[in-house]
């Protein structure tokens, strides 16, 4: 019942092919970037559906803001070309499922931060950053209630997403909110750019954590001492949803004297932490993961980075213990921040 | 009274006795519970004594002499709440407190609990001395009565009446003064915290306590407090505001660290000594401070720092919680935890325990002559460590 | 019954005998689904003398004695059917020695899993032994004697089979020593001499394991686990023999269960592998992941699971937590355990959601892989609510049930309790039942070792 928005004429005049030519995981020149897309798009077999790793990337390189990568994955599951096996898939369906109990909906006053299902990082949201906030979905037992659903993207089940998601957003619509700031970076994508990509109302404006950050720190300016670190910063894939967004991890750096370093993979060039590439049923798939989380840490070690900020819970699960091995040291951005006015997150020092 | 008024009675059955609780977090010795490493009969482990509550409540059996010793026989170290893995973990001595709150209503308890409690009623502390003697401790040292400085120093019974406890609270007294600490004490008009009183179930008399402390705080415009004993702390800091006291509580611990670190406090003079720390119940597992002594202790030079090992949350406690310094239900075998304690300190080959509780300096104490470490191993409060190191008179 | 009272205090101590009703009503519950037995007396002995003095004791009064370790095997193995003496071994907590060159470890009956993990972790930290997953009061002894099976079980098979000797206690009261340790200091080996092999797997029918020698293994710095995860049971068999082919996994372990939401009608199989390098265990998971089951993965038959290192953690913890307990609330449940061949898991799985079903309890199996996939020990897992006897009644039926199955698809059942044993005993092999028959009447004269249990009409 909720259709994707995909305008088959914009892919037509685009002169770039860029969704598929910028691909990172796949050698496609233009024009046959162009040629797989058509084929895409009429429902047609293309190696496309079959090679892609679904990291997001092309929602941003598409110049139209057409969505290929969301056709992408509706294909994948109309002409049954799962990206991961069948079992991995029925497994990550059945994970959202909640099963203990009907969550509480309590009274808030904004600004409210929901914690999507990372109810248990609730050390990631502490001291004066954070302080008069008031917090939805603290309950572990209850989290999956608030569960954007679209890591399902990497499932090929936008169905589930579809099914799923308007209830999530009327258990968050329960609280009588105006705005909601997002923990996690794909609950801001899910109801920024894919709810409105099929059609599906959001009833609250979604506010980036990072954009929240700033602010707040902007309020805090007087306390900010330079923090004089070098620091590299891990892209999610899900920031792909949010392009518009992503200024604001160069406008905290420098608010807080974070030194970024030079690397080769950043911005539109950054590499996926190749968590969800492990498992996935192509031949080399864990060669595969291993060597782009192999790329990705050694270009911060060459670019000089003391510290991989983190913006992702499923990128620090992935990388943050081989980043630590290699001697720099994983921290979260919230955190960062903290480190900036003084204050000492979990953990540190 | 039966199961069915009993405040947790939809959770009591859910204990499997599986035994964690007997742990420490290393799994090192399956005797980390004061009363199982006592008495070593399933009956005294957590989840014995969480069945025997139910079945008496479900009169599948009836109230005995033993039953109550078993029942009171839990000192609330907490190490069964901390290493339970199921759901109720944190209700589990809430359970043990609110069964003895049932034997307390009909009248049924060990001798020694009544005589403990009645002796709190009437004379303000538990050993029935006479209240014009709680405040001799600080005679001769110079330490003023209360009147508006910035911290309260409440020392509690221990540390009021115990002879070698009185050693530590008049130690902490010269240290806070030698460190230009404005502060007083209660003397004689100290009454008893309540802790034990709340662990042993007396519901009632806690609050009367409570409630009259409270208000004698107010009276005085308290606003900080600092307590010798850890059990001090716990009630102040954590069951006081339920009767609207909400006071500033300090450990001593944490502001002898902060003293130090400050500069206030100069203990370069150090002491030369191998030194393992004793965590107390009521500070580590019950408060979650672990590092603050420690952190006291290795600021000072010359002191070597050696864990025993079970440590942290994982400590054995020395078995004088719940009242059990007075009521001595673990005493009489070498199997009583505080001698098993001071056995294992003595193997980490260091020649001080520290402690930061009166309750631990004294069962240790008496485990060291028990188990005839005398001369060998010593028993020293932090304050006492911390007064020698930094110069200041009466730490013998 | 005052002078038997007289004569334990005597050997133990006061401190170590009970004839309170405290201590007899505790020492009377198995901790699952078995009805309680009084026990006469609780008594804690300290050495293999004072169980001696007791076993004499029990043979000329003829009062029954029930040997209880941990008191873990929730099949109420320990639980007094007949009253007498609850024997509890565990102040005989010592650990006696450890023979690193030959690598084992001599305990007295009552050490702890737990005690074991740690002290091997911290004195001996390059070996280990096969850690069996239940709680940590569970013992070394209790387990062997039932047979049990540990996380080394695919690579040296079944606990009891890792042992090189025991001190035993008769019930006639001769202490008696088995192997090695019978005629030299070294308790290394059981194998030549002649097989006494009478004590594992009878339930503590047949004398008292005071001291035993237990073999253990080389330990190695890295312990990693992969999860691979398939939907269609059929499978299962298929992928362990494969796995088990490589010789590069330790501990293999497929599971299903209805709760959480994610296990759900899928079999996920953990895959243990150590290692003392990063290269070894990239040999090891290659040989695995890419070599063997690549094609599984290419297909979509199966994948993987994507493991945070949190995870990863909570899966390798020796020893493990279970919160299977309190799934229904209620602090109990109960599983059969039964030693199956490894083809049977697809019908052991269905018939096992079958049974749960029936009885409104959310399904819960597993089956651990033993040797080669020479046998899998597949557990049919009942939670019940102890405050409801509904809950209990509807537990115990399943249990009967899946009992009944594993004899059905042609297995046997492990630590049976009193209505396992009985169908075991009726099926059995009448030659064979015969002989255990001789056997517990040679040691037992007087039927006094845990009454109730294998006895043979």
């Amino acid at each position: 019942m909720f259709e994707l928005r995909f305008d088959e004429r914009k892919c037509v005049a685009c002169r770039t092919g860029n969704c598929l030519a910028k691909c990172q995981y796949m050698d496609i020149d233009r024009d046959t970037a162009k040629a797989e897309m058509v084929k895409i798009f009429n429902g047609e077999d293309s190696f496309v559906l079959h090679d892609c790793v679904t990291c997001y990337a092309c929602e941003e390189y598409c110049e139209m803001g057409n969505h290929p990568f969301y056709l992408i994955v509706e294909r994948q599951e109309e002409m049954d070309i799962p990206p991961l096996p069948r079992p991995l898939i029925k497994r990550g369906v059945q994970i959202g499922i909640p099963f203990r109990g009907e969550p509480e909906i309590k009274e808030v006053k904004e600004p409210v931060l929901s914690m999507g299902v990372f109810s248990e990082l609730a050390n990631l949201v502490q001291g004066r950053l954070f302080e008069g906030i008031s917090f939805i979905s603290t309950d572990p037992r209850k989290m999956f209630h608030f569960f954007c659903q679209l890591m399902y993207l990497h499932y090929a089940r936008t169905s589930v997403i579809k099914e799923r998601l308007p209830k999530t957003i009327e258990t968050i619509a329960k609280h009588n909110v105006k705005e909601v700031i997002f923990l996690h970076d794909e609950c801001y994508g899910t109801f920024a750019s894919y709810a409105p990509a099929v059609g599906i109302e959001v009833p609250f404006k979604p506010i980036h954590l990072f954009e929240y950050l700033y602010n707040r720190l902007k309020e805090l300016k007087d306390e900010i001492k330079p923090l004089n670190l070098k620091v590299a910063y891990q892209r999610p894939c899900s920031s792909r949803l949010s392009p518009d967004k992503l200024h604001f991890v160069e406008d905290i750096f420098n608010l807080i004297g974070a030194d970024s370093v030079k690397r080769e993979y950043t911005g539109e060039n950054a590499l996926c932490c190749a968590g969800t590439i492990i498992g996935q049923r192509r031949k080399g798939s864990r060669q595969r993961a291993a060597d782009v989380q192999r790329r990705n840490i050694e270009d911060m070690i060459n670019a000089g980075a003391q510290v991989c900020v983190f913006n992702c819970p499923a990128c620090w699960d992935t990388l943050a213990s081989l980043v630590s091995e290699k001697g720099i040291k994983p921290l979260f951005m919230s955190d960062l921040c903290r480190l900036a006015i003084g204050e000492k997150p979990e953990g540190w020092g | 009274m039966t199961l069915a008024d009993y405040p947790y009675k939809d959770i009591i059955h859910r204990c499997f006795r599986c035994g964690y609780c007997k742990f420490p977090t290393n799994w090192t010795d399956v005797n980390n519970c004061p009363a199982y490493a006592r008495f070593r009969m399933e009956s005294y482990s957590c989840g014995g004594r969480l069945w025997l509550i139910r079945a008496w409540l479900n009169n599948e059996i009836e109230w005995t002499d033993h039953l109550a010793e078993i029942v009171y026989s839990c000192v609330a170290c907490k190490n069964c709440a901390e290493k339970c893995p199921l759901r109720f973990s944190d209700d589990i001595v809430d359970m043990i407190v609110a069964a003895r709150g049932e034997m307390i209503e009909s009248g049924s308890v060990p001798s020694a609990v009544k005589e403990f409690l009645e002796n709190i009623q009437q004379q303000g502390n538990p050993y029935g001395n006479a209240r014009t003697k709680r405040g001799e401790w600080a005679e001769g040292t110079g330490i003023k009565p209360y009147d508006g400085q910035e911290f309260l120093y409440y020392v509690g019974c221990v540390g009021s009446y115990d002879t070698r406890a009185k050693e530590t609270s008049k130690a902490l007294g010269e240290v806070l003064l030698k460190a230009g600490v404005s502060f007083g004490v209660l003397g004689n008009e100290e009454n008893c915290d309540g802790n034990e009183v709340s662990k042993l179930g007396e519901r009632g008399l806690f609050q009367l306590l409570a409630e009259e402390n409270i208000q004698q705080f107010k009276d005085l415009g308290v606003k900080r407090i600092v307590t010798l004993s850890p059990h001090s702390y716990n009630a102040i800091k954590n069951d006081y505001p339920m009767f609207g006291g909400g006071f500033e509580v300090y450990h001593y611990t944490q502001l002898l660290r902060d003293l130090i670190k400050g500069g206030s406090l100069d203990v370069s003079r150090g002491l030369n000594a191998r030194v393992t720390y004793h965590d107390p119940c009521f500070l580590g597992r019950w408060n979650g401070e672990y590092d603050v002594p420690r952190e006291v202790l290795t600021a000072i030079p010359g002191i070597e720092l050696v864990e025993m090992e079970r440590n942290r949350e994982g400590a054995l406690c020395c078995g004088g919680g719940g009242g059990n310094f007075y009521t001595d239900f673990l005493g009489g075998s070498e199997n009583s935890p505080a001698r098993i304690r001071i056995r294992e300190a003595y193997d980490t080959g260091a020649s001080i325990v520290a402690v930061a509780c009166p309750n631990c300096m004294t069962m240790l104490e008496d485990a060291v002559k028990a188990e005839d470490f005398e001369g060998r191993l010593e028993i020293r409060d932090i304050s006492e460590i911390v007064g020698e190191a930094c110069m200041v008179r009466g730490t013998e | 019954m005052e002078s038997i009272y007289k004569s334990l205090v005597e050997i133990v101590g006061e401190e170590h005998v009970s004839t309170r009703p405290e201590e007899l009503y505790v020492y009377s519950y198995d901790l699952g689904t078995t009805e309680p037995q009084r026990p006469d007396y609780a008594v804690a002995p300290k050495t293999t003398g004072e169980v001696q003095q007791i076993v004499k004791l029990a043979n000329r009064e003829k009062i029954p004695v029930v040997p209880l370790g941990g008191g873990l095997s929730l099949a109420g193995l320990a639980v007094p059917l007949r009253g007498g003496i609850a024997l509890d071994l565990k102040r005989m907590d010592r650990i006696i020695e450890v023979n690193e060159r030959a690598r084992y470890v001599v305990v007295e009956c009552g050490v702890s899993q737990g005690q074991l993990v740690s002290y091997l972790e911290r004195h001996h930290p390059n070996l280990y032994h096969s850690e069996p997953g239940a709680p940590p009061q569970a013992t070394i002894a209790g387990n062997i004697a039932i047979h049990g099976q540990g996380d080394l079980a695919q690579v040296y098979g079944f606990n009891s089979d890792m042992v090189n000797g025991l001190e035993v206690v008769l019930p006639t009261g001769e202490v008696c020593k088995i192997g090695s340790c019978s005629i030299s200091p070294h308790w290394f080996t059981l194998h030549p001499l002649p097989d006494l092999g009478l004590f594992l797997g009878w339930s503590g029918t047949t004398g008292i394991i005071t001291r035993l020698s237990l073999r253990l293994y080389p330990s190695k710095k890295i312990r990693d686990v992969e999860q691979f995860a398939v939907e269609d049971e059929e499978l299962v068999p298929e992928v362990v023999h494969r796995i088990t082919h490589t010789e590069m996994a330790e501990d293999i372990v497929a599971f299903s269960q209805a709760i959480p939401p994610f296990a759900n009608e899928l079999h996920t199989i953990n895959i243990f592998m150590t290692a003392d390098s990063e290269k070894e265990l990239e040999f090891k998971k290659g040989l695995i992941w890419d070599d063997t089951l690549g094609d599984y993965i290419e297909k979509g038959d199966g994948g993987f699971v994507n493991l945070s290192p949190e995870m990863k953690f909570e899966l390798a913890r020796r020893p493990q937590i279970s919160k299977t307990s309190d799934w229904k609330k209620g602090g109990g449940f109960e599983y059969v355990g039964a030693i199956m061949p490894v083809e049977t898991y697809p019908e052991c799985y269905r018939r096992g959601v079958e049974i749960s079903t029936r009885h409104d309890i959310p399904y819960t199996v597993l089956g651990r892989i033993i040797g080669r996939s020479h046998a899998m020990m597949f557990s049919w897992t009942y939670a019940f609510n102890r405050a409801d006897p509904e809950s209990i009644r509807h537990a115990r039926k399943a249990l009967h049930e899946s009992d009944d199955l594993a004899l059905e698809l042609g297995g046997t059942i492990w630590k049976p309790g009193v209505y396992g044993q009985k169908i075991v005993m009726e099926k059995i092999d009448p030659n064979t039942l015969q002989l255990m028959k001789k056997v517990k009447q040679l040691l037992d004269p007087n039927g006094i070792m845990n009454p109730g249990n294998w006895e043979v009409s």
